[in-house]
């Protein structure tokens, strides 16, 4: 079994590319199809996973690990998911330190550039087209517009804004801060209104 | 290997550094680029703005989990096999250590209302930080009609359909190789000896 937990981890942190949650629906295959966990406990673990830090794939091999083996089991997948991207990372940084001035290095990276600016612009406007409006709110209107969107995150997000460039802060400053927000407005709020 | 104290002390910090990272990074790989951001190229200044970049962008079309690509790569740039062995178990170590605990009381920890609070304000915090690495990389960036043509498709693209990421990686190093193709025939008419820039 253990063989097995290594094996298929190793291929997932192999065959991750892009990462992040496209990798959700190989794990799902994967992970399921052993029997290792229902599919039920892995939507429940992705919740989880999203209110935890560390890389999704990490913590997932992780959890399943510790489900499955306890601590040596954990150990085993998670070595198993970091394996493939330090090995041939480690392979890349070396050769790519002699080939950083290469004129076909360069000119394939003058196009990845933009590419990386785009793709990150564009996690800013997934997070706050699924964060900040309402989800499975049919909108036809510009009043369900309204009606759906989250004030309190977007509120915590103006706030965070505010102090995280005025004050620049230090990012984790900045995590901490919309925590005690978090917290503040959805839990203490709530009970005196 | 004998290392130097000086030696010694950079790869402690490189530990710390991914240690800090991996333990504060919500929301997988793009919320970890400004932290990177702000401890190794401003903090530190171990790696340069310009070049940061390149690293998001090799790490993100690797095969692998982004955060631990990245990781590795700047480990290494900084510190060489060492860095990036360091690097990485720091970032690995706060999702393993949590994860295993959270795995104990899986039940436990799913009721916490507290920390469901503490988390959706989180998730918009997050946000704020994302948002702060474009501004920061948007104004380091050339700018040239093909790049902004490129950054504007790739917005979209990865805002608007379910492609892949790695097609619009691959897309940019394609259109980045014929572009260079086609200046160095210019440059090659024009003035055959001189110098690449």
């Amino acid at each position: 079994m253990y063989l097995d937990l290594f094996i298929t981890f190793f291929k997932i942190g192999l065959f991750t590319i892009g990462g992040g949650y496209a990798m959700i629906p190989l794990i799902q295959q994967e992970v399921v199809a052993h029997g290792w966990l229902t599919l039920l406990e892995l939507t429940d673990f992705i919740a989880v996973a999203e209110s935890t830090p560390g890389p999704f794939a990490v913590n997932i091999a992780t959890f399943v690990g510790m489900e499955m083996g306890g601590l040596p089991g954990a150990l085993l997948t998670t070595t198993a998911v970091v394996l493939p991207s330090f090995i041939i990372i480690l392979f890349i940084a070396k050769v790519f330190t002699n080939f950083q001035q290469n004129k076909w290095v360069q000119g394939t990276l003058y196009g990845m550039r933009p590419v990386v600016i785009g793709l990150i612009a564009a996690a800013v406007w997934l997070l706050m087209s699924t964060g900040f409006i309402g989800e499975g709110v049919e909108i036809h209107s510009v009043g369900d517009f309204f009606a759906a969107l989250q004030y309190l995150e977007i509120i915590i997000f103006v706030i965070g804004s505010f102090v995280y460039f005025r004050f620049k802060l230090h990012p984790i400053k900045l995590i901490l801060i919309s925590a005690a927000l978090g917290m503040l407005f959805f839990g203490v709020l709530p009970m005196f209104f | 290997m004998k290392l130097t104290r000086h030696q010694k002390e950079k790869l402690l910090t490189v530990f710390t550094t991914f240690f800090k990272i991996g333990l504060f990074t919500f929301g997988g790989g793009y919320a970890m680029i400004p932290l990177i951001e702000y401890e190794i190229v401003e903090r530190h200044h171990w790696i340069e703005s310009k070049d940061i970049l390149d690293i998001f962008a090799i790490a993100e079309a690797t095969p692998g989990v982004i955060a631990v690509n990245t990781a590795t790569f700047v480990g290494y740039k900084v510190a060489g096999f060492w860095g990036s062995l360091l690097a990485t178990l720091g970032v690995v170590i706060p999702s393993l250590t949590i994860i295993s605990l959270i795995a104990l009381f899986f039940q436990e920890f799913q009721s916490l209302e507290w920390v469901g609070y503490a988390f959706k304000g989180v998730r918009a915090g997050v946000v704020v930080l994302i948002l702060g690495a474009v501004v920061k990389m948007a104004q380091k960036g050339e700018y040239t009609p093909l790049t902004v043509l490129i950054l504007i498709l790739t917005f979209g693209l990865a805002s608007f359909t379910d492609i892949n990421i790695i097609y619009l990686l691959l897309g940019g190093a394609v259109t980045g190789l014929i572009y260079q193709l086609g200046l160095n025939r210019k440059t090659l008419n024009s003035k055959k000896n001189e110098e690449d820039k």
